[in-house]
Order: structure tokens, then C-alpha cells, then sequence
């Protein structure tokens, strides 16, 4: 690990106003400890945002929650309100990592957590996303694929976004309220992770020294929700594929509303549109979510080893739908 | 009986390797090799000693000769690359944390070269090796397999692959050493075997035995990766000497997958002929592994089916490749676990092919003597585990078990079962010991190891009933090369080789009335003329989701039959802890092998699955009380390893009884459900 | 703004055990490493260091927590619990007592962070990944420990007594925790 100089923040402005190249923002460390201890992170100056945002959950106006940055997983999964009213993102994250971990990862280090590709973490494989132009060791036949993205992926990165909880926000349209040296935004998910493209150093669309303060959910979904996710072992363990999914079906049998958020399958939480619009106006049947599921992974590009998740998200999509519909 | 080091363990007091208070250490962090393949052309250390507390970095390549030609522990001796995270260098610092960054500031360079680090079934560099692990013949054959196989009226020709697994102790492989002003040195290890580790760190430093102390009382798992000297021990008496202070080494979860060895991947051929009414015609197994560049292990895949079932004709084979991996070594039950994995497997698929029940197809085939030796057995009660198994697991229950796949239906998921024998061969090593009366008490010294096994309180238990005390009057000392030598915990030998022992230094001591002491050495001598093994039946329900491919083991039963059981907690925790390892094997264990990078991938806790809690719902473990009049005094045949041998097979043919869908390459993933083939 | 002085050690007081030690720590170093390699308390064990096997567990604050992954720097002024410091002196924490006498532990390397583990674990109300009615306070069957307990792996294999051991502290009558 690379010695660094260490500052607690007492708020957005006294954490930005400590940025600069070179520097990160510190969470609860889950992640980017581990990053550095890695060798993969390097900074030489650590800014700890813990108490530099909220670490409350309050109501907004309109049904609305609003969600500090700095409140911890296991906090934000507890909140009666996230229960009752989001069920879908109380399941997310409570399958995510485990007790311990949840306890000190914070929303916002949530929601910046890095791929576990196991060539991005290593330093001595080639990596687009370390070092830009370097090469991509997933890419290369033979290759340990079996975890790598199907959807959106580009020549220059395969990986996939880890987090359970950004899926959940991503179905629910939740918008991220970012502080940074030119002033405050608002960045509506899933528009804050990025599809590598030509660019798979960047995992998100904020600027270097931009903080995640909080995350608003719009008012719930109508209907009902939940969050599956299967993995290789019943636990502790990142998703194979996941599904975030709210359906409301109106008094004729026919879908109202669908929300749709796939994990696991690319390089940020995605956002199921195709099959979102194929099941409104539709029976609430296995032959609509079935079409829906289709519809939307007619752009699936599995790398060798992959292809199991292609039919691992139809079958998620169709069943999940079909429990909501119960 | 409650663990005697309970206490200590459980209010942290224990120590380990790593965490000995030894005045003025300092830290060694190991620097790893990055390609898989080539040599090392240079080593500059300049960046890395210029950094903050750096004392001193090891490494390149040194003509320091060594008393070894063991290229794992001859350090630094030679400028080729076999595998990516071979050993080039060690940094050592006042801290950790400046030891790891001086480590990272080593400026290795390589020529690297081409690399073949996968194992496949047609390699052109496959041989014969001299012989199999420990001591066994490469092929043994009898009776004419072509012949038994054409004339079978059911016949099964099925080949099985297992993965590179790793031991995964939860202990990291970590040592201290230090060295006194008259060149004695002491490690604080963490080792299956004080006496081996202590010879073997001594022969390869050049030293005389008695000038070595390996001191490791408490071990943190093993499970065969600490059964032989691991080169942190080596590099930290390495450093010592360099720098005058002591030297802490701990490997990281990372170093611990290229440095302390792994179970090879294997690819199995079964051929299984039989007659109508399940009798077999012919069994021929067929083995292929690989092995390091420069470093030959070669597990005994087939062995088992040299002993498991009665057959008048029989092959079994085993062949090697050498690639650019690291030395393969033990991990649990080697030989067996792979071994009965496949053979179980083939078995349940000869029952199907037969129409008949996978446990009448096993009693049906008991043999009366061994095989392939023609030795009797000692004592075998496969048969009768099988019975009892069958009984509490209800096996029959409903008015017999339905064979058909795929038609059993709770909720979401898909159920079945399914059965597997397990064996483990009983063997005992020479061992000395002393017992001595003291303040009112009873002191047991012997080198023997206790790494989660309970020996420490089950050789207790053996010398109170001897001694004809309580076993609270007795106190054992074990963990150190300065007491009595002893074998190592592996093979399951370590209850028997270290008991035996114990008894007669006891029996010596009631004899002499002050103290006793022991050499089984003559007695062990002469252990011979009867094939010894352990036996077990092992049972398993699962789920399957067909959607999801997701399996979940809600039911897993073992009955076991390993001679006298020493103390009834100790043996149903391993019986246990092995089912549960087997689980692991079974569902989600395997270190990927990137072809194109030439080396292990994915190597750390997050990636290489091992069962968590959650994984585990029943599983229960039963014995019979046998006896058995020709194994040794005390007649325990060993069971740390036997619970693990059994269990993927039971739960794969479950997986087969649930679906349909006959997975033949571990571990069953829902990738592999989803996606056959 | 708390400053560290823009240096690469700073000055930490943590409150171990109910001891309040003050030292000077290279940033670097997480609680884990200062625990065991500089304050003595080699109870909390180093089984992975990136978060993944559990061994390093404590109390941070009164929550469960991997030691590993938690700066000493970052954590001035913490109330931290290690597995020394679970029983209140005399004898031992239930929990302690209770692994011992179901042998829920053989090697005992992931013990100390099983019992701290669990030490937390029974503090924290609220569903889990296995619950199904997130509404409410969920029974601490053997089931919710098992998914409870998942972030602490044992290679022994010792979870069936683990679990036990935990569920006669749980529910020492049996019923709701």
C-alpha cells in the first residue's frame, strides 16, 4: 500500500475543497481499502467523507425518500420505511456481501464500488480499466469468462458492476445528488454508471473531486416488488445475475406498470427498458413476460462460459414476474 | 468431552504462528514471480531499499547452496520461471505495511516464455510416473478387462473431471524465526508435524537437526497444505540470518494459492461392465493429472477402486503432465476424494443403466478380500453402513425409493437423492512418547500436532484410560520439535500412530511407576497381512431449481464404520467438518486456470467458494461400533478424512435423481444446469 | 475539518476492551494490524485481509465489523470489542461457553471472529436475506443464523454446532430472540 496523508471532512464543500489528483474519498473502506491493499487503488491522500454527508434517512415531499450518503448498508436495508415501501431495494441489500460488511459500507461507497473482475484485480494482468490502452486479459481465449458481462460490453472491457443496491435504485429511478467544485447535480440512475465503450477507466459520469451526497427515491412503485438474486453459493457471495422487478396489473389481468433492473449482466445496472415496454398493456402472463424477457436479451453478446446467463436472466425475468403477478 | 484447549481458543489466548511475542521482529513480505513461464533476467532492489524501514531484500538468484534439491525450498537458487507466483524475493521492513510496500517496489524482469499450464486428456507430454502417492503402484491390472467388458449386459463408459481446489485453511501459512548468538534456531510455525518440519527446515538450511526447534502448539487448519515445509518458513530464517532480528512471514490469501500447494485436476475414465443381476464384470479407471515442471506429486486418484468392490477383472492407470503449474501436494483424503468422486458417480450411473438400487448394487459387490491384493480385510462394514444409512436416512421409506429422475416437485424446486460409499485407508506411522507423574498428575510429551482435529484431548482421553485416571489428571504436551518425535497429522493417521504411542509410554509409566516412554517403531514394523480401511455411506437430498440451476443440500447423512471412536464429539465434528468441505467440493469449489495468462486465476476467498454458513442445512454423521482385532492397541482407523471422500458423489447422483441431468464435471454450477455441454 | 497534519502517521486514541489506548499509527495500518501488532491482542485473526472470510470480526461502535478492512486512522475515537474483551472478567460470555460445550470449533482460527460475529449478530434486529415478511422482526430461527453467520467462513466445517451453540443463546428456552 502506498502511504498516504489522511483528512476527515466535516462536509460536502471541506471534502471537495481536499480533492485533487491523486487523492480518493473514503467510505466505509470495504472497497477501496481493499482496492489499495490490492495495489490497484493508489492515492497518496485520503479524504474520509463518513461525516461529510448524512447519515439519516428523511421523507421528501410527494411520497419521496430521501437517503444520506453516508448511511450504511445495513441501516438503510433496516429503515422501516425502506421495508414497507421499498421492499425491492431492502432485498438488494440485504443479499449483498455480508453483516460485517453492510454494517460499514456506506450508500454512496455502494454505489462507486469497482468491478471484482479478478484481471482488474490484479495488478500484473493486462487491464483497459487500470491502465488505459493496456489490453484486456478477459478478452484473450482462454480466459477465466464465466462471470463477465453479456449485455453492453465493448472489445476494450468485459466486467460487470457488483453492487446489488444499484440495481434496486436503477429499477427504481432513484436520482443521485452529487456536490463537486462546480456546483451540485442531480444525476438519475441508471445514468450515473457508464457502458465501457471506449472508455472503461470510467466507471461512472462524475467528474474527479465529485461526492455523492444523497440519493432520492421517487415515490414507489405502484404494485408489488422484490429483488432476486442467485449466485454459486446460498451467501456471501456476488450475483451471477440478478433481477430488481415491481409489476402492477390492473383489476382486467393486465400489466400497468413494470420496472426492470438486470445485475450482473454488464459493466452498470441495467435498466430493462425493451422489456419494460413489451409487457405493458399486456395479460400478465408467462407468454407476455416470456416475449418481454426475449425482447430484451435479443442484444445479448455472451463471451464462452457466458452464455448460461442469457438464459439465466430469461428465466429470472419470467418467473420473478410470475411470483409478482400471484 | 469438551476440547482441553477450549478455553484459550475461545477467549482468543490461543496463539498461532504469527502471533508469538518475540522481542525486536521484523516482517518479511514475499515478492512473486509474474509470468508463468521463462527466467528471471533482473532484480533490482534500489527503489525497495530506499523505502522507509526497509532493512534488507532477499532474492534473485544466489548461489548460497542449499541442503536440498527441493526446487519449492531451495530459495533463490536458480533464474527459471516454472509458475506465475513462484518466489523471486522477500522484502523485510520494521512494519508490515512497509515490508508490503518495499515488496511492490521490487523491479523484477523477466524473458518470459511459453507457458502451458492446462491439463488435457490428449497432451502430448502425458508419462508414466514411477510411482503414485505415498508409495503406490502407477497401474495395477488383473483379469482381462475387454473380455469382462464385452460380455457385460450393462456397461457404462463415462469420464469425470474434477478442478484445481485449493485447502483453504483459514489460517494463513505463517512463521517467525529466529536465531540465537550459537547459530540455534527456533520457528514458530504453523505445521501438521513439528518433527518433519524441524528436519526438513534443518537438511535445507544446511543444519544439523538439534540445532533446529519448530514450536507450533496451535495450527489453524491444514487439511494437507501444512504437511510439508512451506517456504515461509524457509524465507523467514532466511531473512533472520540476514538481518540479525527475528522474522515474521505470513503469506497472504493471494500468495497462499501458488505457494502452499493444491489438490491437481484430474480427468477420469470409468469403465464399468456388469452382469444383469449387478454383478461386476469388469472396473477400469483411468487417470490423468498434471504436475509442476520441477516437481513431481502424483495423486492416487485410482487407488480406491483397487478395494472398493469385487470384480474378476480390473485396470486402473494414472498419467501425468508436467506444466507451468505449482506443485500439487495433499489436500484431503488425496487420492480418494477425487477417486471415489468418480467411481461413486460411475456406480450410480451403472445402477440406472441396470435398473437397480444404488445401494443394492454396492452390497451386492463386497468384496471378501481386497481386490487387487487378495489381502483380507481387517475388518469391512461397508454393507452394514450402507443398511443403517439407508434406514435413517429413509432411503426406502414410501414403499421404496422411486428411481425415476426428474419427478419430485416442492414448490420451485426439484428434489432427489442420492448415495455414495466412502473409504480411507487406516495406516499408522512409528511414533515415540513419554509420560511422566508429576505434582499429583500425569504429563503426555509427544510431537504430535493438533490442527483442529482434538488430538491434543482425544490423546488425553487415550492415556487416562490407560493410566486408569481421569482425564482431567492428565496433561498433554504436544506442538514441539523438542518433544518426543512424532509423525505428522495427515493421512488420518495421526489418532493411531500418536495413540498407540501414548498407550505404551503409559503402560510404561505404570510399569515403572515415575516414567515411560515409547518407540512403536518395531510394533508398527509390523502392521502387515490385512488391508486396512475405513468405511462409510453417505447419503443426500438436494433441490434443484430447473430455472435458476441453483442446488441446495437440505439433507446429508453419513454412517461410518472406522474402528474404536475415541471420544463421540471429536469424531462427529470431523465426520461433519469433512461432509461439509465435500459440500463445497461438490457445489462451488475450483481455482480457474486462465489458458492464455498461463496460471491460476481468481485467487482469494471471494472468488474460490468454499461453503459459508448458509450452505449448510443437516447434515448428520453416525458410526458403527466396530472392532476390529488387527489393527493396533487402541483400534481407531483414523476419520479426518473419510467424511469428505463420499459426499460430492452422493450429492452429484442426488443432483441426477432431482433432474435428469448428469453433471460430470465438478463443481455442479447453475452454469452447468443451465447450460449442459 | 479534522486535520491530520498531512502526514503519513497520525496520532489515534481507540477504546479497547474498555481501555483507552492512544498510539501513533502509520495510516496504513487497519485495526486488524493494530490490534495484533501493536497493542497485543492477537485474538482477532488475519484470515484474509480484504473482507472476505470474517476471521477478523470485532465490535466497532457496538456493530459487527471487519477489522481488516477498517482503517486504525479513520477509526479515532472508536469504541472497538475484540473477543478478549467478551466476557466481563470472570468466566466466560455465554457464547463462549456455549461454542466450548457444542464443540463448535476444531482449529479455532475463525472462532474469535465467529463469536463477535455472533456477539453482534444477536444485537441487530431486522430482516435478513432469507426473511419473508420484511415488515417485521423475524424469529431467530436456525435458518436466519445460518444466512446471519454467512459472512464468517470456517474450512473445519464446524457451522451445524456453531449454529447450535448460538441458538442456545438465542432462544435459551426456545422462541423469539
Amino acid at each position: 500500500m502506498r502511504a498516504f496523508s489522511y483528512v476527515r471532512a466535516g462536509s460536502p464543500a471541506e471534502a471537495v475543497s481536499q480533492y485533487r489528483p491523486g487523492a480518493a474519498y473514503l467510505g466505509g473502506g470495504t472497497n477501496l481499502v481493499d482496492l489499495m491493499r490490492l495495489g490497484v487503488a493508489a492515492p497518496d491522500h485520503i479524504v474520509d467523507v463518513t461525516r461529510a454527508t448524512s447519515d439519516t434517512i428523511t421523507e421528501g415531499g410527494d411520497g419521496e425518500l430521501r437517503v444520506g450518503a453516508g448511511v450504511r448498508n445495513s441501516d438503510l436495508a433496516n429503515h422501516p420505511a425502506v421495508r414497507e415501501r421499498y421492499p425491492m431495494l431492502a432485498r438488494a441489500v440485504l443479499t449483498g456481501a455480508s453483516g460485517q460488511i453492510r454494517n460499514m459500507a456506506t450508500v454512496g461507497g455502494n454505489l462507486l464500488q469497482r468491478t471484482r473482475c479478478p484481471y482488474f484485480q490484479d495488478v500484473t494482468m493486462a487491464c483497459n480499466k487500470r491502465t488505459p490502452g493496456s489490453g484486456c486479459q478477459a478478452a484473450e481465449p482462454g480466459a477465466e469468462t464465466g462471470n463477465m458481462a453479456i449485455l453492453g460490453h465493448s472489445p476494450s472491457c468485459v466486467a460487470t458492476h457488483p453492487s446489488d443496491m444499484a440495481v434496486a435504485l436503477t429499477a427504481l429511478g432513484a436520482r443521485v445528488l452529487v456536490a463537486g467544485p462546480d456546483g451540485e447535480r442531480r444525476v438519475e440512475m441508471p445514468g450515473l454508471h457508464r457502458l465501457p465503450e471506449g472508455r472503461p477507466d470510467l466507471d461512472t459520469v462524475l467528474d474527479p473531486g465529485e461526492l455523492i451526497t444523497a440519493i432520492e427515491l421517487p415515490s414507489p412503485p405502484p404494485g408489488r416488488s422484490t429483488y432476486r438474486k442467485v449466485r454459486e453459493r446460498a451467501s456471501f457471495a456476488f450475483a451471477l445475475v440478478s433481477l430488481a422487478a415491481a409489476l402492477d396489473i390492473g383489476g382486467d389481468g393486465q400489466v400497468r406498470d413494470c420496472r426492470l433492473a438486470l445485475g450482473g449482466v454488464a459493466h452498470a445496472p441495467w435498466r430493462a427498458h425493451a422489456a419494460e415496454r413489451a409487457v405493458l398493456g399486456l395479460p400478465a402472463s408467462r407468454e407476455t413476460f416470456t416475449g418481454a424477457a426475449d425482447e430484451e436479451l435479443r442484444a445479448a453478446r455472451p463471451l464462452p462460459g457466458t452464455e448460461y446467463k442469457v438464459t439465466l436472466a430469461r428465466n429470472l425475468i419470467v418467473s420473478v414476474l410470475e411470483e409478482l403477478s400471484r | 468431552m469438551t476440547r482441553v484447549e477450549g478455553p484459550e481458543k475461545v477467549t482468543g489466548a490461543a496463539k498461532y504462528a504469527f502471533e508469538y511475542p518475540v522481542p525486536d521482529a521484523v516482517y518479511g513480505c514475499p515478492v512473486l514471480a509474474a509470468v508463468s513461464s521463462g527466467r528471471l533476467r533482473s532484480f533490482d532492489t534500489a527503489d525497495a531499499l530506499a523505502m522507509p524501514g526497509v532493512l534488507a531484500v532477499l532474492g534473485g538468484v544466489t548461489t548460497r547452496p542449499f541442503g536440498t534439491e527441493n526446487f519449492e525450498l531451495a530459495l533463490f537458487t536458480s533464474d527459471e520461471i516454472t509458475y506465475r507466483g513462484q518466489l523471486v524475493g522477500l522484502a523485510v521492513a520494521d512494519t508490515l505495511e512497509n515490508a508490503r510496500a518495499a515488496a511492490a517496489s521490487v523491479r523484477v524482469g523477466y524473458e518470459p516464455a511459453p507457458h502451458d499450464a492446462v491439463l488435457r486428456a490428449d497432451h502430448p507430454g502425458l508419462y508414466r510416473p514411477e510411482k503414485i502417492n505415498p508409495a503406490l503402484p502407477t497401474d495395477t491390472g488383473y483379469g482381462d478387462v475387454a473380455a469382462g467388458l464385452a460380455a457385460a449386459a450393462a456397461r457404462v463408459d463415462v469420464t469425470y473431471t474434477t478442478p484445481v481446489q485449493h485447502n483453504n485453511p483459514m489460517e494463513p501459512h505463517a512463521a517467525i524465526a529466529a536465531w540465537d548468538e550459537a547459530g540455534a534456531l527456533t520457528v514458530w510455525d504453523s505445521t501438521q508435524g513439528p518433527s518433519a518440519d524441524r528436519d526438513t527446515i534443518a537438511a535445507t538450511l544446511g543444519l544439523p537437526p538439534e540445532q533446529v526447534r519448530v514450536i507450533s502448539p496451535h495450527v489453524g487448519g491444514g487439511f494437507g497444505s501444512k504437511g510439508t515445509t512451506r517456504p515461509h518458513a524457509i524465507l523467514a530464517a532466511l531473512a533472520a540470518r540476514e538481518t540479525g532480528r527475528p522474522v515474521k512471514v505470513a503469506l497472504t490469501r493471494q500468495q497462499m494459492f501458488m505457494l502452499t500447494g493444491h489438490r491437481t485436476p484430474t480427468i477420469q475414465r470409468l469403465e464399468l461392465g456388469a452382469t444383469a443381476d449387478g454383478r461386476l464384470t469388469a472396473v477400469a479407471h483411468d487417470v490423468i493429472e498434471h504436475t509442476a515442471l520441477r516437481t513431481e506429486f502424483a495423486e492416487q486418484t485410482a487407488a480406491c477402486t483397487r478395494m472398493m468392490y469385487g470384480t474378476p477383472a480390473m485396470r486402473t492407470t494414472h498419467r501425468l503432465v508436467r506444466l507451468n503449474v505449482p506443485a500439487p501436494s495433499w489436500m484431503r483424503a488425496p487420492g480418494e476424494t477425487p477417486g471415489m468422486y468418480a467411481l461413486e458417480s460411475a456406480m450410480d450411473e451403472l445402477a440406472a443403466a441396470l435398473g437397480m438400487d444404488p445401494v443394492e448394487l454396492r452390497v451386492r459387490n463386497d468384496p471378501d478380500a481386497e481386490p487387487d491384493s487378495g489381502l483380507p480385510f481387517s475388518s469391512r462394514n461397508l454393507v452394514a453402513c450402507l443398511r443403517q444409512g439407508a434406514d435413517r436416512f429413509g432411503w426406502h421409506a414410501g414403499g421404496g425409493r422411486d428411481p425415476r429422475p426428474g419427478v419430485r416437485k416442492r414448490g420451485r424446486w426439484l428434489a432427489g437423492t442420492g448415495v455414495a460409499a466412502s473409504t480411507y485407508p487406516a495406516r499408522r506411522r512409528p511414533s515415540t512418547a513419554t509420560a511422566d507423574a508429576l505434582d499429583g498428575g500425569f504429563v503426555v510429551r509427544i510431537a504430535a500436532a493438533d490442527i483442529g482435529t482434538g488430538a491434543r484431548t482425544a490423546l488425553g482421553r487415550i492415556a487416562a484410560s490407560v493410566l486408569d485416571v481421569a482425564p482431567a489428571r492428565v496433561r498433554v504436551e504436544l506442538g514441539d520439535s523438542a518433544l518426543p518425535a512424532a509423525p505428522l497429522a495427515g493421512g488420518s493417521m495421526g489418532t493411531a500412530s500418536w495413540g498407540s504411542a501414548v498407550a505404551v509410554a503409559c503402560e510404561a509409566l505404570l510399569k515403572d511407576g515415575s516414567h515411560g516412554r515409547a518407540d512403536t517403531a518395531d510394533d508398527v514394523a509390523q502392521d502387515s497381512g490385512f488391508a486396512r480401511h475405513s468405511f462409510g455411506a453417505q447419503f443426500a437430498e438436494v433441490l434443484v431449481d430447473p430455472l435458476t440451476g441453483e442446488v441446495r443440500v437440505p439433507r446429508l447423512l453419513g454412517v461410518f464404520a472406522a474402528g474404536r471412536i475415541i471420544d463421540p464429539q471429536l469424531a462427529r465434528s470431523q465426520f461433519i467438518g469433512g461432509m461439509t468441505m465435500g459440500l463445497g467440493m461438490a457445489l462451488m469449489e475450483a481455482t480457474a486456470v486462465d489458458a492464455a495468462a498461463g496460471c491460476f486465476v481468481g485467487l482469494d476467498l471471494a472468488q474460490y467458494h468454499v461453503a459459508t454458513c448458509a450452505d449448510v442445512q443437516d447434515i448428520e454423521a453416525f458410526w458403527i461400533d466396530e472392532q476390529d482385532a488387527h489393527l493396533w492397541p487402541g483400534d481407531g482407523k483414523g476419520i479426518g478424512e473419510i467424511g469428505i471422500t463420499g459426499t460430492a458423489a452422493a450429492i452429484g447422483n442426488a443432483v441426477y435423481h432431482a433432474t435428469g441431468h448428469r453433471v460430470r464435471d465438478l463443481p455442479i454450477t447453475p452454469a452447468k444446469l443451465l447450460h449442459p455441454g | 475539518m479534522l486535520v491530520m497534519e498531512n502526514t503519513e502517521v497520525s496520532q489515534v486514541t481507540v477504546i479497547v476492551n474498555g481501555e483507552r489506548r492512544a498510539v501513533e499509527v502509520d495510516n496504513r495500518t487497519s485495526v486488524l494490524d493494530l490490534l495484533r501488532e501493536r497493542l497485543g491482542l492477537t485474538g482477532s485473526k488475519k484470515g484474509c485481509d480484504h473482507g472476505q472470510c470474517g476471521a477478523c470480526t470485532v465490535l466497532i461502535d457496538g456493530r459487527r465489523a471487519n477489522s481488516c478492512l477498517a482503517l486504525a486512522v479513520a477509526h479515532d475515537g472508536a469504541d472497538i470489542k475484540t473477543v478478549e474483551g467478551l466476557a466481563d472478567g470472570t468466566g466466560l460470555h455465554p457464547l463462549q461457553e456455549a461454542f466450548v460445550r457444542h464443540d463448535a470449533f476444531q482449529c479455532g482460527y475463525c472462532t474469535p471472529g465467529q463469536l463477535c460475529s455472533a456477539a453482534g449478530m444477536l444485537a441487530e434486529a431486522g430482516p435478513s436475506a432469507v426473511t419473508e415478511d420484511l415488515t417485521a422482526d423475524p424469529l431467530l430461527t436456525p435458518g436466519e443464523i445460518h444466512e446471519r453467520m454467512s459472512g464468517n467462513l470456517c474450512r473445519c466445517g464446524a457451522y451445524v454446532n456453531i449454529v447450535k451453540a448460538i441458538m442456545t443463546v438465542a432462544a435459551p428456552g426456545g422462541g423469539p430472540a
